[in-house]
């Protein structure tokens, strides 16, 4: 039923839709990242379309790729009944890897604020012309975006020193960090930053 | 003698004119989870508000990227922690449709009756802290007392009160006990009677109702924007219901009606969540009456489901699959998904995105809290700061899935 969403997208983009497939019932366009808002404005204000909500907005991080960073929207229409999936990848990869930078959306859906600034905080998305690009989650001393792959899930920012042993007068070999491996599966895959190979 | 007032125009006084700015919070008794509200004040007017969030953090989507895509039910059961079963199933529908499974009809019917009787604690715990946090003890006292003997239902199907970790890929942990269709019968009049007693408690009070009424409108095109969703989006008159707009396991052979609100404001939340208390109700009877007594409840595929410990502890086959499953985990085709129930709150949704091993690549859940505390700040800005209390209690923000 959404496939109408996608062949419409396609023809009134052209080129800027770089793919499209649907898989499991969901569909799902790949986008450039110039015509992002664009796109998203015409989705929501096109009578056919009208996706009124935005429901879900997230960035996946892919190390190994050369744009790094996908960032996922997922919209819904409430007159309507449907959804789409949209998704662009951003990241400079030449110049730094680090830098990945989106035109916001937070004029066109009110909750795209607070998920740009979630978006932001986890996987480190620059949102041009945010009103109030802050971290949301963590604390504003963070170093570091958490949900990127090369973030090490066992590191630890406290913002007050653990105690030491002496100090504490016990054994802590139990507090956190726990080591990188303590309890994990097998097979698991980990990601570690380039320079520290 | 002269009356004071008389030279008022004169001598007017001068009061500073400056606003106030006042925190609330993280840790507060009128917010409950852990939220701070920087308000800044004119008076008893809030002029500004910046709303908080975060310290409940705990990382939740970075842990699933350590352990296989069964270790992530304890997780879910923890997001929101009034009503974990429908965190359970809901993660376990999202895993199943990037699988390609479809669970027997008797799961289908166990995870609906549980997920209801979850849906109406859920609830009980947000009308009745709200009536609370307005002075209102009695209703909170009663309401916990109907939540408890829900909970005992829970506990003699799963084991747990509260984080059940009942729902596995493929299936329910264990059938359903042979008295859960009575236990069912039984509690939920109990329950209704005390829900209505509380009700009428409140609702012939003029000093709950004024403070309700009115408090905290929102429209429905400002609801949908800022990407409302559940019984908060209901009560702006939206029939915008995962349930009945897009219908998963049985729900769509069961009769039920979706309350709306007409207003929008703080009163229509707390009447939509006692309608649907009912309506979840007349669901959990309508699953018990057509819910079979025989067959299995988990699919019968050893690529997900666990070996029987029976077997597991006499055959070398059952071991070895006993410990790949447990040690590496399940595994789920490569690709993506985006599956949505309806929770507590509204909509719950999981992005699940698989590179094809027995570990996720990436767990994305859109908690329905998030959008719906991202719009407080409109809700409350311009009104009294009295008005923060039965606001914010009638949106039931749950730190554990807003803060992730």
């Amino acid at each position: 039923m959404s496939q109408l969403v996608l062949d419409r997208l396609k023809t009134r983009f052209g080129a800027a839709i770089l793919e499209t497939h649907s898989a499991h019932g969901d569909e799902t366009a790949v986008v450039t990242p110039e015509s992002w808002r664009a796109v998203c404005q015409f989705l929501r204000d096109d009578p056919a379309m009208s996706f009124e909500m935005l429901t879900d907005l997230c960035g996946v991080d892919f190390p190994d790729r050369l744009p790094r960073m996908e960032v996922v929207a997922h919209l819904y229409s409430i007159s309507r009944r449907h959804r789409v999936r949209l998704k662009t990848r951003v990241g400079d990869a030449e110049l730094s890897p680090e830098t990945v930078e989106l035109d916001s959306v937070s004029a066109i859906w009110k909750t795209a604020d607070w998920l740009e600034r979630e978006t932001f905080d986890m996987s480190g998305v620059v949102f041009r012309e945010h009103p109030d690009l802050r971290r949301i989650l963590m604390y504003p001393e963070f170093v570091g975006h958490p949900l990127r792959k090369d973030y090490p899930a066992q590191k630890a920012q406290p913002l007050v020193e653990y105690r030491t042993e002496e100090e504490a007068g016990l054994p802590l070999e139990k507090l956190a960090p726990f080591g990188p491996d303590e309890g994990m599966s097998f097979g698991r895959r980990t990601y570690t930053r380039s320079e520290e190979n | 003698m002269e009356p004071i007032d008389l030279d008022l125009e004169e001598g007017e006084l001068e009061l500073p004119a400056e606003p106030m700015r006042l925190n609330m919070g993280p840790s507060h008794p009128a917010m409950h989870g852990t939220v701070r509200m920087v308000v800044e004040l004119s008076g008893e007017t809030i002029d500004k508000v910046d709303v908080q969030i975060g310290y409940l953090h705990r990382g939740f989507e970075k842990m699933c990227e350590r352990g296989t895509w069964a270790q992530v039910f304890p997780y879910a059961d923890r997001l929101n922690y009034v009503s974990p079963m429908l965190n359970n199933v809901g993660y376990a529908l999202a895993v199943e449709k990037l699988c390609g499974i479809a669970v027997p009809d008797r799961c289908q019917w166990y995870r609906m009756a549980l997920g209801e009787l979850a849906r109406i604690s859920d609830h009980l715990t947000c009308t009745g802290a709200m009536a609370m946090e307005l002075g209102a003890f009695t209703p909170f006292l009663w309401f916990v007392k109907a939540r408890d003997m829900i909970w005992d239902i829970l506990e003699e199907e799963t084991g747990a009160r509260l984080t059940h970790s009942f729902g596995r890929i493929g299936g329910m942990a264990a059938p359903p006990t042979p008295k859960f269709k009575e236990m069912c019968g039984f509690t939920l009049g109990k329950v209704l009677s005390i829900v209505e007693e509380g009700e009428k408690m409140l609702l012939k009070n003029r000093i709950f109702i004024d403070r309700l009424e009115n408090v905290g409108v929102i429209s429905q095109a400002d609801a949908i924007s800022l990407g409302w969703t559940g019984p908060c989006l209901r009560a702006t008159g939206v029939d915008y219901d995962v349930r009945k707009a897009h219908p998963y396991l049985k729900y769509d052979e069961v009769d039920f009606d979706v309350p709306v609100g007409r207003r929008g404001d703080t009163m229509d939340r707390f009447l939509v969540r006692l309608a649907e208390i009912r309506q979840s109700m007349r669901i959990v009877e309508q699953v018990c009456a057509r819910m079979p007594d025989e067959g299995p409840v988990s699919v019968d595929d050893p690529r997900v489901m666990l070996p029987p410990k029976e077997a597991v502890y006499s055959t070398i086959e059952a071991t070895i699959q006993h410990f790949k499953l447990v040690m590496e985990g399940a595994k789920v085709p490569k690709g993506e998904v985006y599956s949505y129930t309806e929770g507590g709150n509204g909509e719950l949704g999981f992005y699940l995105v698989s590179d094809g091993s027995g570990t996720p690549y990436r767990v994305r859940i859109r908690p329905p809290c998030f959008s719906i505390v991202s719009g407080v700040s409109q809700l409350i800005s311009g009104g009294m700061l009295s008005d923060v209390v039965p606001v914010f209690g009638s949106v039931n923000m749950i730190g554990g899935e807003c803060d992730h």
